[in-house]
């Protein structure tokens, strides 16, 4: 129990805490000076829309993939189930450069997006896609338990009351899964908000266009600018913990919902 | 039953619509590793793999995950045992502090570090004036890749422990056995594999970290680059094979953790019949 809490202090919390340190050292002013820049600026709304859009995708591709592993049958099956995981074993640079590889004017998928003149190596796009990899387990995994103890009573209570498939999906089967949604959506988004690996190598980076939060906070590092590097580092936490808060608290709201009707 | 499926058209193109996702974005980049691994052939792979910058990388994070790994064991057995076991105020709290980590980005993890104990660090200075290196070297390397992976074994077994429950070790104390042996003979056995599990994906994480170490080690070839690190390098420098040679042991891993994770599953879900 203390060696809990001592390690926990020890590794986690006094680290941390030098960040709020730092930023008590600035003023107001300064530290709200160092967030908005135009070049932080840039990176925030490119970072939080591409983790937005990645996590939308899959919210619905991760739901059919727990969907499909669960109800239906087909081969491949417990290879796809084992796979699904592979983003969080994946070494994040290794996925990185594998998807930089596709995704390029001549790579594998890369070319067949060139003919439609679609460019995704070095594009929003690319971050996106990259963003899509990392956070499709955290979807999958949260989704697929609730699926599996749903009891089958319930939608065969529906269709005997004369409700056809879709409304039984629609009504039934979707409102009882969207809290799991909503928090494997969550994970995802902040886990795609700070990731760092499997985007450099597809982003390009370049300031103002295709340059991630996490990204700018490296260069200032390596630019000896910490004051800056810190201010961005508080705001991707502050950003991080209010999307949790709103997620839980929508959680909260459905499932209340649900109780009650 | 008829009434809990659909349409065979739409099942099949449910299936048709999750194996294209699956394959264009899970297959189609660890069969792109390969690919481009053995894309000069086998004697320039191995040839990459003895190079001696390589072998440094590969041994740097070999010695992180040995420290690293067996540090967040013992933590990962006591916060789990604590919180699952006992019953105090603020349990809530030191759960969600223990999945902080998770999501803080991995830049930050290796930021913190760079702050507490860099050059113009909290510490810096006294380190400096006794010549202790931590920053852009080992131990910092090691501290960052801890923090990475300091959630991991504890995720695993908080669970396994919660549903076991008191009574195995309340009979072993009534019988007679002191706490110590209650714990290794009793509470050990029977969350074996939790733990096989969660050293398993500790030791994927600790060994493939890159955003944290990449901020804490400064790159120095043959002394603190870590395998992630190397692929990065080798990258960057337009020499793509010998990157991807290195990022296929790499991916070869991952492959193993996931083969080791279905192993235990299966084992677990038996025990359980």
């Amino acid at each position: 129990m203390g060696f809990t809490i001592f390690y926990l202090s020890l590794i986690v919390l006094i680290p941390l805490s030098m960040l709020f340190f730092k930023t008590a050292s600035m003023g107001f002013k300064e530290f709200f000076g160092l967030i908005t820049t135009p070049r932080a600026l840039a990176a925030y709304r490119l970072s939080f829309t591409t983790a937005c859009l990645s996590a939308a995708i899959n919210a619905v591709f991760g739901s059919i993939t727990a969907w499909v592993l669960v109800r239906y049958s087909f081969p491949g099956k417990g290879i796809m189930n084992a796979l699904v995981d592979l983003p969080l074993a994946l070494p994040t640079a290794v996925a990185g450069i594998a998807l930089t590889e596709l995704y390029t004017p001549t790579g594998w998928v890369g070319q067949y997006l060139q003919t439609m003149g679609i460019k995704a190596a070095f594009t929003p796009f690319g971050i996106t896609i990259a963003l899509t990899f990392i956070g499709l387990p955290f979807v999958v995994r949260t989704i697929q338990p609730v699926l599996e103890d749903m009891d089958p009573q319930i939608e065969e209570a529906a269709a005997s009351l004369g409700a056809n498939r879709w409304q039984t999906v629609w009504r039934i089967i979707l409102p009882m899964i969207f809290p799991a949604l909503l928090t494997g959506v969550t994970l995802a988004f902040s886990r795609a908000i700070g990731e760092y690996g499997s985007v450099i190598f597809i982003a390009g980076n370049m300031p103002m266009r295709t340059e991630i939060v996490p990204l700018l906070i490296m260069t200032k590092l390596e630019q000896y600018d910490y004051a800056q590097a810190t201010a961005l580092a508080i705001g991707m936490l502050l950003i991080a913990f209010l999307c949790l808060v709103t997620a839980n608290f929508l959680g909260w709201l459905t499932s209340r919902n649900l109780g009650k009707a | 039953m008829r009434v809990r499926t659909e349409p065979r058209f739409v099942r099949y193109s449910l299936i048709m619509i999750a194996l294209i996702f699956f394959g264009l974005f899970i297959i189609l980049p660890l069969v792109c590793v390969f690919h481009n691994a053995f894309a000069k052939g086998w004697l320039f792979y191995l040839k990459t793999l003895q190079d001696r910058d390589a072998l440094a990388a590969m041994r740097v994070t070999l010695i992180v995950a040995m420290v690293a790994v067996p540090l967040n064991l013992m933590f990962g057995v006591a916060a789990s045992w604590a919180i699952a076991k006992f019953d105090f105020k603020g349990k809530g709290l030191l759960l969600s502090l223990i999945d902080l980590p998770l999501s803080v980005s991995p830049v930050i993890a290796g930021f913190i570090f760079v702050l507490m104990f860099g050059a113009q660090g909290y510490f810096g200075p006294w380190l400096m004036a006794r010549h202790i290196h931590i920053v852009f070297a080992m131990p910092g390397i090691i501290l960052a890749t801890i923090f990475v992976t300091f959630p991991l074994v504890a995720r695993e077994l908080i669970p396994i422990m919660k549903a076991q429950g008191n009574e195995e070790e309340e009979a072993a104390i009534t019988l007679g056995a002191g706490g110590w042996k209650t714990f290794w003979m009793v509470s050990v056995p029977n969350i074996r594999w939790g733990i096989l599990y969660g050293v398993i994906l500790c030791n994927a994480r600790a060994m493939g970290e890159f955003g944290a170490v990449s901020v804490i080690s400064g790159h120095i070839r043959g002394m603190t680059n870590t395998l992630p690190l190397h692929v990065e390098i080798l990258y960057n420098e337009y020499q793509s094979a010998a990157a991807f040679a290195a990022a296929s042991v790499l991916a070869l891993l991952a492959i193993m953790t996931l083969i080791a994770k279905t192993a235990i599953e299966a084992t677990i879900r038996q025990g359980q019949r």
